[in-house]
């Protein structure tokens, strides 16, 4: 188990790039790590993936990771759920050491997570109700509970049309978004999107980008955002979540009332951690390969 | 990795498979409701292939054998030759290979096609043994239903048989019913009904353990499908034999 007290400091040194962020020093859950790598290796016969990567996630952030294609970044999401174990290298989860964990012990964990697979992976025997039902059905809830709870986040990702369709008969953007309404279902304090946006249209990719917003800004969800897409990095590091007066929710940008301190970026290059920190550090540094993927790409 | 010490792997990671897979039927929860619905699958939609398999192989066994039987003039043991030859060894090893063909294929087919759509992780990470929910059903069923098959598919053999002698070769069906009754015995049944229940934990576990191991997308399902077919097809002929022979020092031993 994890001290806060010891936590502190490590998290601070663990991190490249330090930054300041003015919370209440009493505020401990705040300070804590939801997630923490700490000099994490894994190879996959002799193909080193992750080569000491550390990284720590507070509650209410979102990280984006960023790395070229086959670059770790699924993998480092498979290794959170505990899909995979690392070769060496400490994983923390909510001040729990998973790294030694079985697959039962592994259970609990992920109930506080939801994921958001790369091409969805829904369940493609069973109906869009059934795959975001499933979670609570293998948690034995009563059907009156999984139906209203179903219905309310199919709304919330504005799919609720779909509600009996198969999973074949969706577009891509609409299989992304019943994935998501999967990974929300029972509320998980911890959200992870592997490449949500990628292979959809410009305003399907920005109707996500908005949800992990809404996600991030309206209910304290941490979060890992992975994409190579900087248009994402852009959303998601520079535009807010409020409600209104109307009690609508609205999406404002950085600068106008406040200035986003929730959400950082890690680059991922050849297994190492070659960047950390917010998305105006990124812009502005100087390495040529940072340089090419900010600039290069979009 | 040379072939043995991947062999020995693989051996080692199937008995793991079977191994948690029967643990699973113990303990909470069970997919009950996935239980049945394989067995019907494997069951009875195996039930037509199976009893099409039976019926013209008894069929053809009287087609070939009576003309010898009838040189020797003893065509009225025709029931007994086919009897025997289709409760010992063809109908057990015919039915096995027509479900490992259907059944152990799409099995492979469906659980790597999850893999590599990344179900079977989306399974785990909301809180699903892949082992309890996926494998152990499918297990269950054959090893429960394959036998079933197996008595059905001598049940259609010996009616193919009897219509074979007695349109093609004008014997009385009661004549081949007796010699068949008289021919079959007590060892024989338990034979055809013990190899079976092998016959499906090995096209099971090799299609079950070849589809979660898929590896390399779409072509790697089709790599793993057909493997599974192979492999299990191999292995039950192998096993067939050896457990021919246990069965008989077995079964002999109970007759001292
Ligand atoms: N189970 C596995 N066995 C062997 N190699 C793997 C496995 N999973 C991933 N890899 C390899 O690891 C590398 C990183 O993969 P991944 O984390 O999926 O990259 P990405 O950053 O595109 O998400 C890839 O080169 C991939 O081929
Ligand atoms: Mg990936």
């Amino acid at each position: 188990m994890l001290d806060d007290e010891q936590e502190k400091p490590i998290m601070a040194d663990g991190n490249e790039v330090i930054t300041d962020f003015e919370e209440p020093i009493n505020d401990r859950n705040r300070v804590a790590p939801v997630i923490e790598f700490r000099d994490v290796h894994l190879a996959f016969d002799d193909k080193v993936i992750l080569d000491g990567v550390s990284f720590s996630i507070r509650r209410g952030e979102t990280k984006l990771i960023l790395g070229r294609s086959g670059g770790g970044k699924s993998t480092t999401i498979r290794l959170i759920l505990g899909l995979l174990k690392p070769d060496s290298g400490q994983i923390f989860i909510d001040g729990e050491d998973i790294t030694g964990y079985t697959e039962e012990d592994m259970m609990h964990v992920r109930q506080k997570i939801g994921m958001v697979f790369q091409e969805g992976a829904l369940f493609d025997s069973i109906s869009v109700y059934e795959n975001v039902a499933y979670r609570l059905r293998e948690q034995n809830v009563e059907e009156d509970e999984i139906e209203h709870e179903v219905r309310r986040m199919l709304r919330f990702v504005d799919l609720e049309d779909a509600i009996e369709k198969m999973p074949a008969e969706l577009s891509g953007g609409m299989r992304r978004r019943v994935g998501i309404a999967r990974a929300l279902v029972g509320d998980p304090e911890i959200v992870l999107y592997d490449e949500p946006t990628a292979g959809l249209d410009p305003p399907t990719a920005r109707t996500i980008c908005e949800l992990a917003i809404k996600l991030r800004d309206l209910q304290d969800v941490s979060s890992i955002f992975v994409t190579h897409e900087m248009n994402n990095v852009g959303y998601l590091s520079s535009e807010y979540a409020i409600i209104n007066e109307q009690g609508e929710v609205v999406f404002e940008k950085e600068g106008e009332r406040l200035c986003l301190i929730n959400t950082e970026v890690i680059m991922l290059r050849d297994g190492k951690v070659i960047f950390n920190g917010t998305d105006e550090q990124l812009r502005k540094h100087r390495d040529p390969y940072i340089q090419n993927f900010v600039y290069g790409k979009n | 990795m040379n072939p043995l010490t991947r062999f020995i792997f693989e051996l080692q990671e199937i008995s793991v498979l079977i191994w948690r897979s029967f643990v699973s039927l113990f303990t909470q929860p069970r997919y009950v409701g996935e239980w049945i619905k394989q067995m019907d699958l494997i069951g009875v939609g195996s039930l037509p292939i199976v009893l099409l398999t039976g019926f013209f192989t008894g069929g053809v066994l009287v087609l070939q054998t009576f003309p010898t039987l009838e040189y020797y003039s003893i065509q009225n043991e025709a029931g007994r030759s086919v009897a025997t030859s289709l409760i010992r060894e063809l109908g057990p090893v015919l039915s096995a290979l027509m479900v490992s063909g259907r059944i152990g294929s799409a099995i492979a087919a469906e659980l790597g096609s999850m893999v590599v759509s990344q179900q079977i992780d989306a399974m785990r990470a909301f809180g699903t043994d892949p082992n309890r929910k996926l494998v152990a059903p499918r297990l269950l069923a054959l090893i429960f239903m394959l036998p079933l098959l197996t008595v059905a598919a001598d049940i259609f053999g010996l009616i193919g048989g009897a219509m074979v002698a007695n349109q093609l070769y004008n014997q009385e069906v009661s004549v081949f019913v007796n010699s068949a009754r008289n021919g079959i015995q007590i060892a024989d049944i338990i034979g055809g009904v013990v190899k079976p229940i092998f016959f499906g934990l090995v096209i099971g576990s090799v299609a079950c353990h070849k589809g979660l191991s898929t590896t390399g997308g779409t072509v790697g399902v089709g790599k793993s499908t057909t493997n599974s077919v192979v492999i299990a097809s191999i292995w039950v002929i192998i096993f067939d034999f050896f457990l021919s022979k246990a069965l008989q020092y077995l079964l002999d031993m109970g007759r001292i």
